[in-house]
């Protein structure tokens, strides 16, 4: 597959990045989110997920079953920081 | 601080059947939807369903949310709707946030949650999966059958399972040209109604296919596909070209569980189910006391069986917050039932040795 396929539609990462992040030992989802921000945009990381999580099990042999996700953590979308600080102060 | 009793994440078909059996045991509802409008899914759902009378068979996905809102209306004084809301997070003291269109953000402490989130469509890689003119199959029929605009002129379908079927059918029946339907899967995996419906109309369906790349400047304009052997791995020299503008991906739906999974509920990857799934015991309550789950967040079904789901959910989190119901067993009974029919066939058979995977069974989450 040509690599310059694009895995990641919110932060427009390839897969050419993907496995050569792979190739050089980040072989876990929560890694490759660091370097790439993979999984940090808007969709985060319902779309690339399986995508990325199936080319780490493809590469280090593992079953799709035991690769790791990232940790969800709120908010699952966009909220803007002032409402955040509103609600903090009532 | 917003209190509720039981709230109810998602509007859709199990999220408002777990409304209506919470509301109708006396339970005060609130349910929480993203969308501007309740129903889900069923929205777009303009052919008739299968399945039994109970799951309103016959009748077309997009008027079983006005059956369903008709239902939930005879206990309004124990409801209340939110829509245009979005549930951003759940916390570990029981906490929930929404965020209202995108000016109002509050906190909800309700004494249950049933998490009726649905699911999330798969993507696939290929290269120029980007181009304009490719779309994923929920969004194609949200064009067509919500907001009446045509995707495109030709389309290449990826996926034969039901959804995929169905789109193309509808698709035809917009006046739009289907020129094939590819799957990777050596069989088609929706109802063969459909599928040899779709054949006799003279649209091929390509098993053991798949998308090899996409070609076009400023939108799709052709797409190349080829054969993949049984490892899935594609096969060279048995490339074929289609002129399509667009591309409708209907690879499959993973359920939407991050929710459940940042709440710290026990999850487990279940490819029957189709993804991540929380473990949850026979009453629908997940590792956590009082989160419930029911729906295609549960692993991916057709809307029937997440109707009943919804509906078993509801029962039983209404029950655990002290609203138990005279007819409580005979209720959970039917509804047991109803789900039994549903998985009865292949499908389901495949789909309960998904469930026999995350049902825990005992004392410690009764």
């Amino acid at each position: 597959m040509d690599e310059n396929t694009i895995i990641c539609r919110c932060s427009d990462v390839t897969l050419k990045e993907v496995r050569e992040l792979i190739r050089e030992g980040y072989v876990t989802f929560d890694e490759i989110k660091r370097i790439t921000r993979i999984g940090m945009g808007p969709c985060q990381g319902k779309t690339c997920g399986q995508l990325v999580m199936r080319e780490i099990a493809n590469a280090t042999g593992q079953n799709i079953k035991d690769v790791k996700f990232q940790t969800n953590r709120p908010p699952v979308v966009g909220v803007k920081l002032g409402l955040i600080a509103e609600e903090g102060r009532r | 601080m917003k209190q509720a009793e039981l709230l109810i994440i998602g509007g859709g078909p199990a999220g408002l059947c777990a409304a209506i059996s919470a509301a109708s045991s006396g339970a005060s509802v609130l349910v929480a939807e993203r969308n501007k409008n309740l129903g889900g899914q069923l929205v777009k759902q303009t052919h008739m369903f299968f399945g039994s009378e109970k799951q309103y068979a016959s009748t077309r996905g997009i008027d079983i949310t006005g059956i369903l809102l008709h239902e939930l209306n005879k206990y309004k004084e124990n409801v209340e709707i939110m829509t245009d809301t979005t549930i951003v997070g759940m916390f570990e003291d029981g906490v929930v946030t929404a965020l209202h269109k995108e000016d109002n953000y509050f906190k909800i402490k309700p004494n249950a949650v049933v998490v009726a989130t649905g699911a999330f469509e798969k993507a696939l890689a290929f290269p120029n999966n980007d181009l304009p003119g490719i779309y994923g199959a929920g969004a194609v029929q949200t064009l067509m059958n919500v907001y009446g605009v045509k995707p495109g002129n030709k389309v290449l379908m990826v996926g034969a399972g039901n959804i995929g079927l169905i789109v193309s059918y509808q698709l035809m029946q917009a006046g739009v040209q289907v020129v094939a339907i590819l799957d990777a899967a050596p069989k088609i995996g929706g109802y063969l109604v459909h599928a040899s419906k779709i054949r006799r109309m003279g649209v091929p369906i390509l098993t053991s296919h798949t998308v090899k790349k996409a070609i076009g400047k400023e939108f799709l304009e052709k797409a190349i596909v080829c054969q993949v052997d049984d490892k899935f791995n594609q096969v060279e020299g048995t490339e074929m070209e289609f002129d399509v503008d667009v591309m409708c991906i209907s690879v499959g739906l993973t359920p939407l569980n991050e929710l459940l999974s940042m709440r710290g509920c026990q999850m487990k990857y279940v490819p029957q189910l189709s993804g991540m799934v929380p473990l949850r015991n026979d009453n629908y309550e997940t590792s956590i006391e009082n989160v419930f789950a029911a729906g295609d967040t549960t692993g991916v079904e057709e809307a029937s069986a997440a109707m009943v789901e919804g509906y078993l959910a509801g029962l039983c989190a209404a029950a655990k917050i002290g609203h138990m119901t005279d007819d409580f067993e005979e209720r959970k009974n039917d509804y047991v039932k109803q789900l039994e029919s549903l998985r009865s066939g292949p499908v389901g058979k495949h789909i309960l040795s998904g469930i026999e995977q995350i049902v825990i069974k005992g004392e410690q989450y009764v």
